[in-house]
């Protein structure tokens, strides 16, 4: 830099202007793609952080916002704090008594999800729809449209982001055989437990039918599946976890004692 | 050459120069993360998670 700056170009120098208009150029170039840069930068600032404290925010409003929501405490109970009443055995209804009910409006938070595997804080709400930009990004877990109710006969399909908007279904892969998935709604808990999982390609709609992978046959159980990508921070593959309803228990008699289970590791 | 043209277009001494490209920088990253990049990555499917016939 000094140096050029201290010999100013002779008399007999090419003219500046060719010289100066080439390096005006490149001095642009230069910049767009300093600026290029910084976007991507950002862009990977935004998916990788900036999208898990929205959505975060968004979801955790979103419960508060429900009245009916079970919000606490989902610990096991101890013995000096008061414990949550847990619903009498009596109360535990079969599945095949379990009511039909009317899906609701696109974008409606009608459920509450608990996964006692997934550790005493983890409640999400589910809404209506998979939308990416309206649901999966903001509200975290998406009911797909047109299939079964919670606890109704068929197949309770919902799917969420397994990295980034808050990744409701994070440790989808953590889930094993057994574990329980809970779901509250305004009337009544469903608890289903995990019966298996499998990895597919996004075009595998079969996994969400009424009898998950036979497409087409008349629904026999009261089943639930969850969806999320695979591999982690890809959309190649996605991950599946297949369940089926335990029992269910219209609302009001104390919550289920499952709430509060330490799942083996 | 970008960088020092709009320094200069902007009026006023240094520090208002300087609040000024803060408050139009904050102005495009709330552009960018609240509207360009939601729509890049639900536009070009990055991040699925669904099953369905598009993938």
């Amino acid at each position: 830099m000094e140096t050029v700056a201290e010999h100013p170009a002779p008399p007999d120098a090419a003219p500046p202007k060719a010289s100066g208009a080439a390096s005006r150029v490149l001095s642009l170039v230069g910049e767009l793609m300093i600026i290029v840069g910084g976007v991507l930068a950002l862009y990977v600032v935004w998916q990788l952080f900036y999208t898990d404290l929205a959505a975060n925010a968004v979801q955790e409003q979103t419960v508060q916002s429900l009245p009916w929501a079970y919000t606490l405490p989902i610990t096991a109970p101890t013995d000096n704090g008061p414990s949550p009443q847990t619903i009498p055995d009596e109360l535990k209804l079969s599945p095949d008594t379990a009511p039909d009910v009317k899906e609701p409006a696109f974008g409606t938070t009608f459920a509450t999800f608990y996964v006692p595997r997934w550790g005493p804080k983890y409640i999400k709400p589910i809404s209506e729809g998979t939308d990416r930009h309206k649901i999966l990004d903001r509200l975290g877990i998406g009911h797909y449209v047109h299939t079964a109710m919670p606890g109704e006969l068929g197949n309770f399909a919902i799917s969420a982001h397994r990295t980034t908007y808050a990744k409701p279904f994070s440790n989808i892969d953590k889930l094993r055989k057994g574990d329980y998935l809970i779901v509250q709604t305004k009337t009544a808990w469903y608890v289903y437990r995990v019966t298996s999982h499998e990895i597919v390609l996004p075009t595998a709609v079969k996994v969400i039918a009424p009898v998950p992978n036979h497409l087409g046959a008349a629904p026999d159980n009261h089943y639930i599946t969850l969806t999320s990508c695979h591999p982690k921070f890809s959309a190649a593959e996605r991950y599946v976890v297949h369940g089926e309803l335990e029992y269910w228990s219209p609302v009001g008699n104390g919550v289920p004692a499952e709430l509060f289970s330490v799942p083996a590791p | 050459m970008i960088f020092p043209a709009i320094w200069g277009a902007l009026p006023g001494p240094r520090w208002v120069r300087a609040l000024i490209l803060a408050a139009a920088l904050a102005a495009v990253l709330w552009l960018l993360f609240d509207y360009v990049f939601p729509w890049i990555s639900v536009t070009f499917g990055i991040q699925d998670q669904s099953v369905g016939e598009t993938g």
